[in-house]
């Protein structure tokens, strides 16, 4: 790997600050002009994938850094699974180029980072706030933004900038007059202006359709009138039925289909990065659970994961069964309730309660091992909170031929129903490339016909000792989305059959000191064994000051986690990649040109849980 | 079977109370505001295994014009708060809210610059629910609190905000 640094540093000389190969993947800081030279060679390269963008702030960072903020890149090379880092610093001026014209999941992860930490990014279309409100004033993740700083809200955005420029990328001319009109359905003037440092956008391609924008509901068409002529707008979501209650999607309709579509999220925002900043690693678990928390104990798995790899430790032979095993229940249990809503969203009501009824089952194993029937916080740094209860395995396999019962049950309600077919089929595709660009992972990507799957291209906790295939799509319609995720129960099921069968012995707990708990005795009975816990618990697992970027495939696709450690028992910089926020990132284009009916049920088979799509 | 069946042929007598408030308990109408993990626990509830309708509380209903028990249920921004006001001021009266978990109780453990403490901060609250998320038997253990506690004493005598 250190091969890839060396032809970097032969290549770009000066233009790089520094190379250094980092614990996870190999990584390079350069200059912010050579940001776009750089990740044209390394695209050029292979690094054809974006799988991360953050932003970084070291205003108390202990070490000194080039400059105060940072905007760091992780680029993976799907061909040969090579990853590598690429830390651009950010000058006074807080600016860095976009690289929005290179990947269109870059949009939202801009904006994220000029949401969070006012970094400008030149050249991005729309550099507007994503997760925080509107009205919102300052950057909530810079360190010297007070964590209890509260902004309330007076009104919502009325989103009419962000429809504006997809209408014109549309060929329609949305006259200014208008344009005040549909600023006028939620009786507001809030983002009719262009965010700061945006260009002025003129019409793309074709001849320009003049057409006037009319709010909901006022009065009637004129005599004579054509009826294509007019746009009528609606906000979908936050609050409806399909929406999850967090997702907002405002489209402008001709008829039934959707014409342009713009879509908001941050609704769900709740600052898990800037909490989990102030907490130790081992009381950051809790928050994981609540990411996707359909399925909580992958989230727990995935976060200890990376703390394990920036402290070099491997976990028991025991832990990692156990971590597979509880996994993939967790992933068969997040699909289930994917496809049950998802068949509620076509009209499906019944196969709901076949999916639940297992799904309690299941909640009841959970509830039994953890104590908690959804939000389970049972991974800790180096093991797991506790061993599986006396009969735990029986019940597991008692479980899983129930949920294959079920599938099977749905599978033959749904797989020859004509109804269900063509709402499904050809709907809403989208094709790898578009995934790609967006950055999708999992099931989703999967369905459009690449083969990635973090279990079989980095394999953690001995997923390449067990016999199993990954489900891939042809097309990338809502049909595949949802057979997909039918094939990963089946295969899940097959990883734990094998891992119960030869479901090893012995601790859960790695023994290191500084790391595991001492033993109740020890605890109790010597002063040492009191220290130690006492200082495990208030000051929390050390880990040495560094970063490390550590990722696993979760229920939605790659759950990756970017540490920054100054060395102390608090993550200084904790970032989630959320799999879900890649996913709904492409959701406007995909709807554009379909009925409304049909994105409501592609809604559904992309599977946002918006706990991990705002965090 | 009508109700001569139980009474026979003679006279029952009765308050206009007692008969609205036997009918709005066991008729009610959630609106679940679901927006986080608490959604998928009320998800729980409605299904088989706990089953919410033998409660009379089974018709869900996404038209807050339609409904009259709010149950909001998960963590609530601020980014989120003017549509839950805004829901909330669509419901008819007379209508009840019911916050489910700790989130919306009181921020939980999101004490942080997006979420709002509590969401008594917007909205009346009339029942809270512990938990993050609460088992769904203690969601049943307050609509059964809530009708009991809350709607069995209203009176068309009193205006809403009275009746508190």
């Amino acid at each position: 790997m250190s091969d890839l640094l060396a032809r970097v540093s032969e290549h770009f000389g000066d233009r790089l600050i520094e190379t250094l190969q980092g614990v996870d993947m190999p990584s390079l800081r350069l200059r912010p002009e050579a940001l776009l030279d750089v990740v044209a060679w390394l695209v050029e390269d292979g690094f054809g994938f974006l799988t991360d963008l953050a932003g970084v702030d070291y205003l108390k960072f202990p070490k000194a850094q080039p400059s105060r903020f940072a905007v760091v890149y992780h680029l993976y090379d799907m061909a040969s699974g090579r990853r590598v880092r690429v830390t651009c610093p950010v000058g006074d001026d807080l600016k860095v180029p976009s690289l929005t014209g290179r990947w269109q999941g870059a949009d939202w992860l801009e904006r994220e980072a000029w949401d969070q930490y006012g970094i400008l990014f030149e050249g991005h279309p729309n550099l507007k706030r994503i997760l925080n409100h509107h009205e919102f004033v300052g950057h909530p993740l810079r360190k010297d933004y007070p964590i209890r700083a509260r902004q309330p809200l007076s009104e919502n955005d009325a989103l009419v900038d962000e429809m504006a420029l997809r209408l014109r990328a549309r060929g329609y001319v949305l006259p200014e007059v208008e344009r005040d009109l549909l600023a006028g359905i939620r009786g507001s003037d809030h983002g009719v202006e262009a965010a700061p440092g945006a260009p002025s956008h003129g019409s793309r391609g074709g001849s320009p359709v003049a057409v006037a924008a009319r709010p909901v509901g006022q009065g009637r068409l004129p005599e004579g009138a054509d009826l294509h002529a007019e746009l009528m707008f609606v906000n979908l979501g936050p609050s409806h039925p399909a929406s999850h209650g967090t997702l907002r999607t405002f489209v402008a309709l001709d008829g039934e289909t959707i014409v342009a579509a713009v879509a908001e999220i941050g609704y769900l925002h709740r600052g898990f990065e800037k909490s989990t900043e102030s907490q130790t690693y081992n009381a950051c678990v809790p928050y994981t659970d609540r990411l996707n928390y359909c399925s909580a104990m992958l989230n727990n798995f995935a976060f200890c994961k990376a703390v394990e790899k920036a402290l070099g430790l491997t976990i028991t032979p025991r832990t990692k069964a156990i971590r597979v095993i509880i996994g993939e229940l967790s992933r068969i249990i997040d699909h289930l309730v994917c496809i049950g809503t998802n068949l509620v969203d076509l009209g499906a009501l019944t196969n709901f309660w076949y999916f639940f009824n297992v799904r309690e089952k299941v909640y009841t194993i959970f509830d039994k091992l953890t104590g908690a029937r959804l939000t389970n916080s049972y991974g800790r740094v180096g093991g797991l909170a506790r061993d599986f209860y006396d009969g735990c395995g029986a019940d597991i396999l008692v479980v899983l031929t129930e949920i294959e019962a079920a599938v099977a049950e749905v599978e033959t309600l749904v797989k020859r129903n004509r109804i269900f077919l063509e709402r499904v089929q050809d709907i809403c595709v989208v094709p790898a490339a578009m995934a790609l660009s967006y950055g999708w992972t999992g099931p989703n990507l999967r369905a459009t016909g690449v083969d990635y799957d973090l279990r079989k291209a980095e394999p953690y906790d001995g997923y390449e000792t067990y016999d199993f295939e990954t489900v891939t799509g042809t097309v990338g319609d809502t049909y595949d989305r949802i057979f997909v995720r039918f094939g990963e129960i089946g295969q899940s099921a097959r990883i734990i059959r094998q891992a119960l069968s030869r479901l090893p012995e012995g601790p859960v707990m790695v023994e290191a000191k500084g790391v595991s708990l001492p033993s109740k005795d020890d605890t109790y009975n010597n002063i040492e064994g009191l220290m130690n816990h006492f200082k495990l618990v208030f000051e929390g697992v050390k880990v040495p000051a560094g970063e490390v970027y550590d990722a696993s495939e979760g229920a939605n696709g790659e759950l990756g986690f970017y540490i920054v450690s100054d060395g102390s028992g608090r993550p200084y910089r904790n970032r989630c990649r959320p799999p879900s926020f890649m996913s709904f990132a492409a959701f406007p284009d995909m709807i554009e040109g379909h009925m409304v009916a049909d994105a409501i049920a592609s809604l559904g088979s992309i599977n946002i849980i918006a706990g991990e799509l705002d965090r | 079977m009508g109700v001569e069946s139980a009474f026979g042929d003679s006279w029952i007598t009765t308050t206009i109370d007692s008969v609205l408030n036997w009918g709005r308990e066991h008729s009610l109408m959630p609106m679940p505001f679901g927006t986080a993990c608490c959604a998928i626990e009320f998800m729980g509830l409605v299904s088989s295994e706990y089953d919410i309708s033998r409660f009379g509380a089974e018709i869900v209903r996404f038209s807050p014009r339609q409904s009259d028990l709010l149950m909001v249920m998960g963590t609530i921004s601020y980014k989120q708060a003017p549509i839950l006001k805004r829901v909330y001021d669509q419901m008819a009266e007379p209508k009840w809210v019911l916050s489910m978990g700790v989130c919306a109780s009181s921020g939980g453990f999101y004490d942080n610059y997006c979420t709002v403490q509590g969401i008594d901060d917007l909205i009346p609250v009339d029942i809270y629910v512990g938990g993050c998320p609460p088992r769904p038997e203690g969601l049943i253990e307050a609509i059964l609190k809530l009708q009991e506690q809350r709607i069995a004493r209203q009176s068309v005598l009193t205006q809403p905000e009275d009746a508190a």
